[in-house]
């Protein structure tokens, strides 16, 4: 895994520091030796979270072979939430939101059941207003750049922006290498080497040693599990900047869902990852920063191992100690 | 509380039960072989009938018009059939992109705004309106209104304007059909709106969808109310679509009133050659939906 990582980071373009609020340390390309250059809050929940540690060591994660990570390479960017309020309806389910998510970084949304976590999660990419009725206000600020401005072209959005949903959702009428090529041919990407970006995302979704003998097959056969990653690689296939995951592992046995988390943890070296989930324990594992939300508003977020151990509010404590939700 | 039955008894199937059972099986059953007696009947006619008069010539030759004289010289059915594909392969062409069109702005873009509520409506009363109504009305608005005759042409627009409401409504529930999640990941792919539908929806509907236009062909090919007074009635095999033209039900319709038992028999060949003709047609479309549905 580390010998083909030098030749990523050459490909990728610099973040300006400048216009978002993290530290430079957390904006910075992640460098060819990454896990011993961390910032020191992930080496803390590193140290104290023994179940990260294992997950990138793992053997049948590692993501491709040299040569061909090349292709996929693009850097996370950083979201910013600015008094988002969402609405279904008159009903308000977003209550005003200011939020960050790193660059490079796994952020988790948890919270109970309809606090909004989801709607929170689909104004990021404009999917929210797919529903009928349903409407956003404030601000997202994507790199900077608010993609709620009139001048934005939604579909533009969602190519930087990919989503993965709670059920695995590969198209039923294509294969599995149509299915992953799909994203680049709806998005008119599907010039070029084809079969080579294919391969990419689906070595980059840790799929591919499982698929390659049966690419031509449905993509509705794989497994549960090999679905979702199906799904993750068909958005990678985009090389969008920013992937929201709203409960990936819900419908997912407990083997699947490692592999998922441990697919979670390779990824943001090239995308910003926020993952909606029920489940705190999974929140513990992947993510870097932890945010609650309860009622449609931002009770608190912070660094992953804070707000488990020892969060600032009150309801926070309550939640993630099982007194609630 | 009172203590519990022994098991045995608990669970024995007491006479009523079976009473009841066998009352209930009975009556599904004999309704079944209630239905299946027209069936079976109209399918036994129509071979029995129908297949004595087929043979080459029946296919390959022009009704006469001789109808008094010996069995041999009646002439064939070939203008009806050819007729037949010519003026419902032309309302298809109309109806199936116009219907599949309204269908996919109900399901993408019209959803539960009140003109689409408006358009469902009206598209449900097209459907209940008898076919001669669709012939009525092109030979008001294409034949008398304009001072023409009859012609092919017409024929297939009051055809067409039959099938349209059964193309609209039948793909309207297939596309409904199609999961919400498969547009929402496509669009999150940033996939334009056109592209989620011509390469997702649609394809993803496409066996729903064939059936769906299966129907609607069958049901115009079946049609003569339409085609009476709009098409009109000929012998002769026609390639001029603004001329008259002879049908399959227009051919059974005019033999099945002749005194001379050979020309009845034609009706009951020609019955059966669009009976087949739709069958083959049905069998085609679901081998193309079987191999379309996985490359």
């Amino acid at each position: 895994m580390s010998a083909d990582e030098p030749t990523m980071s050459l490909e990728k373009p610099t973040i300006s520091p400048g216009d978002n609020t993290m530290s430079a340390d957390e904006s910075s390309p992640p460098s060819p030796t990454r896990r011993t250059t961390m910032s020191p809050e992930d080496q803390h929940t590193q140290m104290l979270d023994p179940s990260r540690s294992q997950s990138p060591k793992s053997p049948q994660a590692a993501p491709s072979a040299p040569g061909n990570a090349r292709a996929n390479v693009s850097d996370g960017l950083a979201v910013k939430l600015e008094q988002l309020r969402a609405f279904y309806g008159d009903v308000a389910q977003v209550k005003g939101i200011d939020l960050d998510f790193h660059a490079n970084e796994v952020t988790a949304i948890i919270g109970p059941s309809g606090c909004g976590k989801s709607t929170m999660v689909r104004c990021i990419n404009r999917m929210h207003e797919e529903v009928p009725g349903a409407r956003a206000e404030g601000k997202v600020l994507l790199d900077g750049s608010d993609i709620y401005d009139s001048s934005v072209d939604v579909v533009a959005v969602r190519r930087a922006i990919g989503m993965v949903f709670q059920k695995p959702n590969p198209f039923p009428t294509m294969s599995v290498f149509d299915n992953v090529a799909a994203g680049l041919r709806l998005a008119s990407r599907g010039r070029g080497d084809l079969h080579n970006k294919v391969e990419t995302a689906l070595r980059g979704a840790g799929l591919w040693d499982e698929v390659k003998d049966r690419l031509s097959e449905a993509g509705a056969g794989l497994s549960g599990g090999q679905q979702q990653r199906l799904c993750i690689a068909r958005s990678l296939a985009v090389e969008p900047e920013v992937i929201l995951m709203d409960e990936p592992c819900s419908a997912l046995d407990p083997i699947a869902t490692l592999k998922i988390e441990e697919l979670i943890d390779q990824l943001k070296s090239k995308v910003t990852i926020v993952i909606v989930t029920h489940n705190m324990q999974q929140a513990a594992r992947v993510a870097d920063r932890t945010a609650f939300m309860l009622s449609g508003e931002l009770v608190e977020v912070g660094p992953t191992q804070q707000i488990f151990t020892n969060p600032n509010d009150s309801r926070t404590e309550e939640y993630v100690t099982g007194k609630f939700g | 509380m009172s203590t519990p039955a022994p098991a045995f008894e608990r669970f024995s199937l007491t006479p009523r039960r079976r009473r009841k059972d066998r009352i209930a099986r009975g009556a599904v059953v004999a309704s079944t072989a209630i239905a299946l007696v027209p069936l079976v009947l109209i399918v036994y006619y129509l071979l029995s009938k129908g297949l004595g008069s087929w043979s080459i010539k029946f296919f390959t030759t022009d009704p006469t018009g001789n109808t008094f004289f010996a069995a041999s010289s009646i002439g064939g059915i070939k203008s009806a059939i050819l007729g037949t594909i010519e003026m419902v392969a032309l309302a298809s062409a109309i109806a199936v992109p116009l219907g599949l069109g309204v269908a996919v702005w109900l399901v993408e873009y019209g959803k539960s705004s009140r003109f689409a509520h408006t358009v469902r409506f009206f598209i449900d009363v097209l459907t209940g309106v008898p076919s001669i109504m669709f012939g009525l009305f092109i030979y008001i608005a294409l034949i008398v209104g304009t001072g023409t005759s009859y012609a092919a042409y017409k024929g297939a627009f009051a055809l067409s304007l039959l099938m349209l409401p059964v193309v609209t409504r039948a793909a309207e529930v297939v596309l409904l059909l199609v999961p919400g999640s498969l547009r929402e990941s496509a669009l999150a792919l940033g996939a334009p709106r056109w592209k989620v539908i011509f390469r997702i929806v649609l394809p993803t509907a496409l066996p729903g969808l064939l059936t769906g236009i299966l129907l609607a062909i069958a049901r115009a090919a079946g049609e003569t109310a339409p085609l009476l007074f709009t098409a009109g009635a000929t012998m002769k095999t026609g390639f001029n679509l603004n001329g008259f033209m002879n049908s399959l039900p227009m051919q059974i319709y005019t033999d099945v009133t002749s005194p001379t038992t050979a020309v009845v028999n034609r009706a009951w060949g020609a019955a059966l050659t669009l009976v087949v003709m739709i069958l083959l047609l049905n069998l085609f479309a679901r081998l193309l939906a079987r191999r379309s549905s996985l490359r």
